[in-house]
């Protein structure tokens, strides 16, 4: 079997272009990505197929049929990329409304984990006097539940 | 009795798709709801005493095996299905509880049981699949059923933690794709008894390139740890028994693809190496970053990854020990970490569940301070729970296999072990043991209903009886191990499968 060329080229191009889709912040382009990626997953199924004719009997000789079998896997993938590009474009759609904007904000997230380990962290520090011995406790601004140990 | 094979997979579909339709009846869909998952438990235990006797194989819709889809109950898909059933049983019972002492009989949110029955579906599935598409499918119904889940109520957070979750898992769908592409290009088939044949005929380079994609793709979803980080950020935002389900459940589904790959596709173990360090990088890394935490929601997520590699550590010995040590030790992680995230919700409804603000549980709740204190004890590996006896098991492999690197893992693990004794000594010593640390505001408190309660103690008896059946179990999980190292039962039945 030999692949042909022109697919695998369009493979590496839909992979690096959704690659870096998907690496953006705004929800849409990585709705864009996720979904130029499906469609290199797809024609990579489709290159495992040997090409020939159409495989209905009488068609073509079975010799010569291509496999039908990669075809209905695609089939079935479009059809899952279908209900979860829907599914994101609800979300980046929900999300747009209630901040405005459809940006990942993982910094919020991340910033928060931060702040929760540096207040953990004074906590622990105010339970046990004698492990005192970390920490830069110069932003210690959330430290109010410290007291109570 | 093969024909019950195909239930755990085809109940909760049909229920999913009453539920739907009777949206506007809860009562209707809680009484299906629980009906299904009940006879869903029961047809997998049956299914559990009938795969001893070997793997039970259903061609689905008559089609010759390796062209069909087959639907294998070995021994190792039959207890999983048992554990994974009875949780997702105990759960929705607790998430009616929930719904009752809420008041939300108003505004029943009427996507949450048909989602929840589908992705009931999807984790079955995802167990029976005898070929990599099917496995793939079933991963993709979990998935979508998670994705409306996790995103429940749709405010900010939710959405916000939703998103990286979604995306998150979208990517590792790809990769599986591109991975089952790959294989059925080196190979032209999916079905994996007929994949043991052909890919040894495979180069060694291009087997080497199929293994890491499918085990990349896996690794995502069991959140392994240079690949993990999106979990402790999604999970602790979804409602209580979302993520309770999804903790005992979805990584866990990781593992077994992991397992099955590793022992049924790619036996011989090249990727040991890589799969032991990445177990010492999960325990080690996740451990730290769970006594970071404060919240206990969130802690419990770094530990759900941290724990993950103790299962990694046995897949990567890859000895008939180490299997069997990871085999009981899903089982007990599985039931554990579901129960702590119950626990973790009911103690939310106490008024919070960051550590700092809670104070006097033991006191004010004490059934509470029962319910954390044996799951807590029971996952840091005290003698005699069964993480314990999983954690000496997964050690004594480690030993008999001997090698620098199984000694390193070993000392990572027993690290872990300690400082989870310390994470959770932590939540008793601040949330239960000492004094009151605050009041809280009216109304931030709500009281929990008596199903809540019951559906979380029987989650603890249960993981208190897997110290008590631990003999068996420990027996079966070994049967398990062999079966799967064998190779040769599985392959045999499902070849001759549809002949019957």
């Amino acid at each position: 079997m030999t692949p042909s060329i022109l697919l695998l080229v369009a493979v590496g191009v839909l992979f690096a272009a959704g690659v870096t889709l998907l690496l953006e912040r705004t929800l849409t382009r990585v709705l864009l990505g996720v979904i130029l990626l499906g469609n290199g997953a797809n024609l990579v199924i489709l290159l495992a197929a040997r090409p020939g004719g159409p495989p209905i009997i009488g068609a073509a000789e079975v010799a010569d049929m291509t496999d039908p079998l990669p075809q209905a896997m695609i089939l079935t993938a479009i059809v899952i990329t279908l209900g979860m590009t829907a599914f994101l474009l609800a979300l980046a759609y929900r999300s747009w409304r209630l901040t405005g904007e459809d940006e990942v904000q993982d910094d919020i997230e991340d910033h928060r984990i931060m702040e929760l380990a540096e207040r953990a962290e004074a906590s622990d520090a105010a339970d046990v006097d004698a492990e005192d011995d970390g920490g830069d406790e110069s932003d210690d601004d959330g430290m109010t539940e410290g007291e109570e140990a | 009795m093969t024909w019950l094979v195909p239930l755990p997979v085809v109940m909760p579909l049909l229920g999913a798709a009453v539920t739907l339709l009777m949206f506007r009846r809860p009562r209707v869909q809680r009484a299906v709801s629980i009906a299904v998952m009940t006879s869903t438990l029961a047809v997998a235990a049956a299914l559990l005493a009938l795969s001893s006797a070997g793997p039970l194989v259903v061609a689905v819709g008559g089609w010759p095996v390796p062209l069909g889809i087959v639907l294998v109950a070995d021994r190792l898909a039959a207890l999983m299905l048992v554990v994974s059933s009875g949780v997702t049983l105990c759960v929705l019972l607790y998430s009616i509880g929930q719904r009752a002492a809420d008041g939300d009989e108003a505004a029943p949110l009427a996507v949450y049981y048909p989602a929840y029955l589908i992705l009931t579906a999807g984790v079955t599935n995802a167990f029976l699949a005898g070929d990599l598409f099917n496995l793939y499918v079933g991963f993709e119904i979990l998935l979508a059923a998670s994705y409306v889940l996790i995103t429940l109520g749709g405010t900010e957070t939710r959405v916000r933690a939703g998103t990286t979750y979604v995306v998150v898992s979208l990517l590792s769908s790809v990769i599986f794709l591109i991975g089952i592409g790959l294989v059925y290009a080196a190979t032209g088939s999916l079905n994996m008894a007929q994949l043991v044949a052909r890919l040894d005929a495979v180069p060694d380079g291009v087997r080497l390139l199929l293994q890491s994609m499918l085990l990349l793709a896996f690794g995502i979803k069991a959140a392994v740890f240079p690949l993990s980080a999106w979990l402790p950020d999604s999970y602790p935002t979804a409602p209580a028994p979302v993520t309770a389900v999804f903790a005992g459940l979805l990584t866990k589904v990781g593992v077994y693809a992991i397992i099955r790959v590793e022992t049924l596709l790619f036996p011989g173990g090249r990727m040991a190496d890589v799969l032991m360090v990445a177990a010492l990088a999960t325990l080690v890394v996740g451990i730290l970053g769970a006594i970071a935490q404060s919240g206990i929601k969130r802690m419990l997520s770094f530990i759900l990854v941290s724990h993950i590699g103790y299962l990694l550590f046995g897949i990567g010995l890859s000895s008939r020990a180490g299997i069997a040590a990871a085999v009981f030790y899903t089982v007990h992680h599985i039931v554990i970490l579901t129960t702590l995230f119950l626990v973790a919700g009911l103690i939310e409804r106490q008024g919070s569940t960051a550590m700092e603000r809670l104070g006097g549980l033991a006191r004010t709740a004490p059934v509470l301070g029962l319910l954390f204190f044996l799951p807590a004890f029971n996952l840091a590996g005290i003698p005699p729970f069964s993480g314990f006896i999983g954690k000496l098991g997964l050690m004594s492999a480690g030993v008999n296999e001997g090698s620098p690197l199984a000694y390193v893992v070993i000392a990572g693990a027993l690290l872990t072990s300690l400082l989870t004794l310390y994470a959770v000594g932590r939540v008793w010593n601040l949330a239960f043991w000492r004094a009151p640390a605050c009041a809280f505001p009216e109304g931030q408190s709500r009281p929990s209903s008596r199903l809540m309660l019951a559906a979380t103690t029987a989650l603890v008896v249960a993981g208190v009886a897997l110290t008590l059946v631990a003999g068996p179990l420990y027996d079966f999980s070994d049967a398990t191990a062999a079966e799967l190292l064998a190779r040769a039962p599985y392959v045999h039945a499902v070849l001759s499968g549809g002949a019957q």
